[in-house]
């Protein structure tokens, strides 16, 4: 193991879930196995301001052409924590999603609903010293998929998040507050328990809304806490 | 003081747009923002450069043309980048996509050295469409016989034919492969890290 708190897989989605069908055939079938004390990385990768450019996290302007794209603006914002609570500092956070209409930017993307010259649908950012990030953004349509005759992923916007170490690397994907697909979403449905699920919600954060602008949407992010006496230890040395 | 954790946020499959946000150099975005993750050893650091290859593979024993891998190692020297005495240039951290049509993906780097008691190895977590959460995985070099029977990693593997999986192959000198099975016959060992 690491020094980073085990992996909870009460909330983890285990590999196989045959309702989502790709994983019956990328899905390892033996158990993984846990690496032995101190073998596993504890370092990261780290980014600084000039990894990135002053529009990265702004996919509202970031692939402008002629005007701006076409959908409901909205502010994605929250902190990114570990499971003590602590803010994760200086991490990068990256999003991709689809257009308004639910259609990626992706060269095998062939749904129907139109491309937007303007929108590209990738940004990133660095979270501040309280964890925090902020995107400016569109919200994403509902788009169908391949799983069975009649399958449509709910609105949803893809998040990566790098962390302070190897084994914090997270990505998933927020949804947004009452959304009806969500139940009816395998991928979504692979997740265990029902309130992980709510936490993979944004929620309406009217307050950050900028009036005449954008509404805000607020999702926090939750990454493996270091282990106790490992993060003591750590400390009495520095 | 005893106050319970948080729960972790659950993790959901990257998808096979994956690429959109994290290699957008080959999503064709108009405007793509500057790749990351490209240059994993700088062309100032010291220590011999390799090139690294393979597919990953289904269970239906067909290449996964939508994945992605990243990568973390240590330097010749065995350091990670952020230690001491490790070159700037050295970034230790790289990604690569699968290609849209063979699944081959490859990376430029240099061959790590001993960490400690362990092996030279390269850390690697795969994402992918129908893969739920990252599997972490590692590339041991099949020509460092001596340090790979002492790792303890590679000891870990209970069953020999297992621990085989983690081998790239020398295929001549410089160039290493790596293919990895998500499931079935020799399926790749992945680890809970």
């Amino acid at each position: 193991m690491s020094g980073f708190r085990a992996r909870d897989w009460q909330v983890q989605p285990p590999a196989l879930t045959p309702d989502y069908k790709t994983t019956r055939l990328r899905a390892p079938s033996a158990p993984l196995i846990t690496m032995p004390e101190g073998c596993a990385p504890e370092s990261g990768p780290v980014f600084g301001q000039g990894d990135l450019g002053p529009l990265d996290h702004d996919l509202l302007q970031n692939h402008v052409q002629d005007g701006a794209p076409i959908g409901e603006r909205i502010l994605l914002h929250g902190r990114v924590l570990d499971q003590e609570a602590r803010p994760v500092a200086g991490t990068l956070v990256e999003v991709w999603q689809a257009n308004a209409g639910g259609r990626y930017r992706h060269r095998n993307d062939r749904y129907l609903a139109p491309l937007d010259p303007n929108f590209g649908g990738c940004g990133r950012t660095l979270t501040d010293d309280a964890g925090g990030y902020r995107f400016h953004t569109l919200r994403p349509g509902p788009y169908p998929w391949p799983n069975s005759d009649n399958s449509w992923r709910p609105a949803h916007i893809h998040v990566s998040i790098m962390g302070s170490g190897f084994p914090q690397r997270l990505i998933t994907q927020l949804y947004f507050e009452g959304d009806p697909l969500i139940p009816l979403c395998p991928i979504v449905q692979a997740v265990p328990d029902a309130s992980a699920i709510d936490r993979l919600t944004a929620r309406l954060d009217l307050a950050a809304a900028s009036p005449f602008d954008c509404l805000a949407y607020r999702f926090d992010i939750v990454l493996r806490g270091r282990r106790a006496s490992l993060f003591e230890n750590k400390l009495e040395g520095m | 003081m005893a106050k319970s954790p948080l729960l972790e946020t659950a993790s959901q499959t990257a998808g096979p747009y994956v690429h959109i946000g994290l290699a957008p150099e080959i999503a064709e975005l108009t405007k793509p923002l500057t790749p990351l993750g490209q240059s994993i050893a700088g062309p100032r650091v010291s220590g011999e450069r390799i090139l690294v290859r393979g597919i990953i593979f289904d269970g239906a024993q067909d290449p996964v043309t939508d994945a992605m891998l990243e990568i973390w190692q240590a330097d010749a020297e065995g350091r990670h980048a952020g230690d001491d005495g490790c070159a700037p240039e050295f970034r230790g951290w790289g990604r690569v996509a699968a290609d849209f049509d063979t699944g081959l993906w490859h990376f430029e780097t240099i061959k790590p050295g001993r960490v400690g008691a362990r092996a030279p190895h390269i850390a690697l977590w795969i994402v992918a469409r129908g893969i739920n959460i990252g599997l972490h995985t590692r590339l041991y070099f099949d020509d460092e016989t001596e340090a790979n029977e002492a790792d303890p990693v590679l000891q870990s593997v209970p069953d020999s034919r297992k621990a085989a999986t983690l081998m790239a192959q020398k295929e001549r000198d410089g160039v290493y492969r790596f293919d990895i099975r998500l499931q079935g016959p020799g399926e790749t060992v992945f680890f809970d890290i």
